[in-house]
């Protein structure tokens, strides 16, 4: 049976003032993987998501989300971006903010009224935030403004979630509770995308990784290709993890 | 009160609407200085546009002038994305060569345009209601009136129509143009109506007050708001306040009535700056004082729970044992015993219950990060409200 592919990325660069941070990348992601993508600062990890994204123009390749262009999926897919990316100082409350992931299946003009405002409501419960649901953002912590984000996406109810470093300067419970909803997603079909750091937790949290820097190292199952070879190879130096079975 | 004078103060309201609505989203979009760069730099659209229509008040010049603005926009976003000179200087290069164009072209042919470069900068709202519309000999009030007034129409409908748009992208660019909104066509969208909304506004208080009705209104409202939609109403309430303040107050100075609605706007934000409930001055001060206090009593607490010897508890010793001076022990001593904290016997302090339980808490915070155990304590404590 032929593997139906979530994401194909096909010789992809990209740069920035001439300078190339994504080296013709190739890359099938299969529906269904809860995926990291690995590798040291200034890989490309999250200029690779803003591509698929189509917020960065690349200067070759293509990207396909289902076999079509990003522009004619948008509504298969949410992002989640680094929560440093906003100023959260914004006025606006964090039900608001959650309100916020259902304004692509709205399309322009129509506003929200009921039904995605109980979409959020749940949202919030999911992420353990219901009770926040009218502080304003800037009194959150940086672990509840993480999951604020996640329960944006979550009420985009894409079948792909493309993820910016979640964990960030997340607290432990967090983190818990942020992968717990990942691998809940995953189970119901989703397909993940995580930039990741921790290399430590890739093996428990991940079935699927990228190793990326510059250009693709190597894709594929955590449980085949996560190895010290791979790990070297992407950071430069040799790299040692014990992968517990 | 005659015809002209409520004429005027409806311009003044009208205007300070128009500008509050788009300032408030250049605020927010850290644009506030675009506003200055627009106001300067139509002046050149202006001129020509006057040239071309004889008429101040004609929509061609309107236009012809907003689209000027825009261009400034590009410009700018130009210069500053081949990354050789930053944001700031960029619009401080582009603004004041247009605006050198513009002073140029009207001093060229200062014989044929009643135009000048007083009027330019400060704008004479006094002598709008003399300029009157009138269709078939019928006088329908002063020409400002109606097109500040199309403008303010114009702004609101396209606020409530796109109130989402101009709200998600305004947050965060990167998921507004993942959900299939194209934030270059708000961003455009909005400095088209900035920049309609700065030549409009042109004519009764100038290019210089025009940038205070944008960024002033808005910034007030900032500091008393935490909700996008109220910040928006304050704003617009902020400017016809000021509207109507200035125009009374330069009606008794007998001044310039911009003039005098700028300096209602400065010292309307100057009180609410320092006044404004919890972002304000005063009250940051007071709060990082209450914190600071709070952070002296925790440490106190703390030696308290880690020394069972009195010889580390007697109330004349505490200075040599945490290095604080007399007053502010003594500051830190009574704050707890305010609270019930500790109890002093034979000048030995000890916990009580309380301040055990509280300190307590207050370790399982710090150590866990995790904000359960101290929600009840948000309500007493500075501290723990981030």
């Amino acid at each position: 049976m032929e593997t139906k592919y979530a994401i194909t990325v096909d010789d992809l660069t990209v740069a920035y003032n001439y300078k190339p941070v994504l080296w013709d990348i190739d890359l099938a992601i299969p529906e269904g993987v809860l995926m990291a993508i690995v590798g040291p600062n200034g890989a490309g990890k999250s200029t690779l998501i803003k591509s698929i994204l189509g917020i960065i123009k690349p200067i070759a390749g293509s990207v396909k989300i289902f076999g079509k262009p990003y522009k004619k999926q948008f509504k298969e897919v949410a992002y989640v971006p680094q929560k440093g990316s906003v100023d959260w100082d914004f006025p606006t409350t964090a039900l608001d903010v959650v309100m916020m992931g259902t304004y692509g299946s709205l399309g322009w003009i129509k506003r929200p009224g009921q039904k995605e405002k109980k979409a959020a409501l749940e949202a919030l419960e999911k992420v353990g935030m219901l009770s926040f649901k009218s502080r304003q953002i800037s009194q959150l912590s940086g672990g509840q403004q993480q999951r604020i984000f996640l329960a944006r996406a979550l009420v985009q109810n894409a079948s792909i979630y493309l993820m910016d470093e979640p964990f960030q300067g997340v607290d432990a419970t967090t983190e818990k509770a942020i992968i717990n909803i990942l691998k809940e997603l995953r189970k119901a079909g989703k397909t993940l995308i995580v930039v990741h750091h921790d290399l430590q937790t890739v093996p428990e949290y991940f079935d699927w990784v990228t190793f990326l820097n510059v250009k693709k190292i190597a894709t594929g199952p955590v449980k085949d290709i996560f190895n010290d070879g791979n790990l070297t190879k992407t950071y430069g130096i040799n790299y040692k993890v014990s992968v517990q079975e | 009160m005659s015809s002209a004078q409520i004429e005027i103060q409806l311009i003044a309201c009208l205007v300070a609407i128009a500008c509050a609505i788009p300032g408030t989203f250049l605020v927010l979009r850290k644009m506030a200085m675009i506003s200055d760069a627009i106001s300067h730099s139509i002046l050149p659209g202006l001129v020509i546009g006057f040239f071309i229509t004889e008429d101040l008040n004609s929509p061609w010049l309107i236009l012809l002038a907003a689209v000027t603005g825009v261009i400034t926009v590009i410009m700018v976003e130009f210069i500053q994305k081949t990354g050789l000179v930053k944001e700031d200087t960029a619009i401080g290069l582009v603004f004041p060569a247009l605006f050198s164009i513009g002073v140029i072209l009207i001093a060229k042919n200062a014989n044929d345009v009643h135009l000048d470069v007083d009027a330019v900068l400060l704008g004479e709202l006094a002598f709008a209601p003399f300029d009157r519309l009138s269709v078939n000999g019928v006088d329908l009030g002063a020409k400002s009136i109606w097109i500040i007034g199309t403008i303010v129409v114009i702004t609101l409908t396209l606020l409530i129509t796109f109130f989402k748009e101009l709200k998600v992208s305004t947050f965060d660019k990167q998921l507004a143009a993942t959900l299939g909104f194209s934030p270059l066509v708000i961003h455009y969208g909005l400095m088209s109506i900035a920049s309609v909304t700065t030549v409009g506004a042109f004519d009764a208080v100038g290019a210089i007050l025009v940038v205070a009705l944008m960024i002033a209104p808005a910034a007030m409202a900032y500091l008393l708001t935490n909700d996008l939609k109220k910040m928006l109403i304050i704003a617009i309430l902020a400017g016809i306040a000021s509207a109507l303040i200035g125009y009374w107050v330069a009606h008794y100075l007998d001044a310039s009535i911009a003039g005098s609605m700028t300096t209602v706007l400065g010292f309307l934000f100057l009180l609410v700056y320092l006044f404004a409930p919890s972002k304000g001055l005063i009250s940051v001060l007071y709060r990082q004082k209450r914190q600071q206090v709070e952070v002296y009593l925790l440490t106190f607490m703390l030696h308290l729970q880690n020394h069972s010897e009195e010889s580390e508890r007697h109330i004349n010793h505490l200075g040599e044992h945490i290095n604080w001076g007399k007053m502010q022990s003594k500051t830190v001593v009574d704050l707890a015993l305010k609270n019930n904290m500790i109890v002093i016997d034979n000048n030995i302090i000890s916990l009580t219950e309380k301040g055990q339980g509280f300190t307590q808490k207050a370790i399982d915070y710090i150590t866990t990060n995790s904000t359960v155990a101290i929600e009840e304590m948000k309500d007493d404590f500075f501290l723990f409200r981030g």
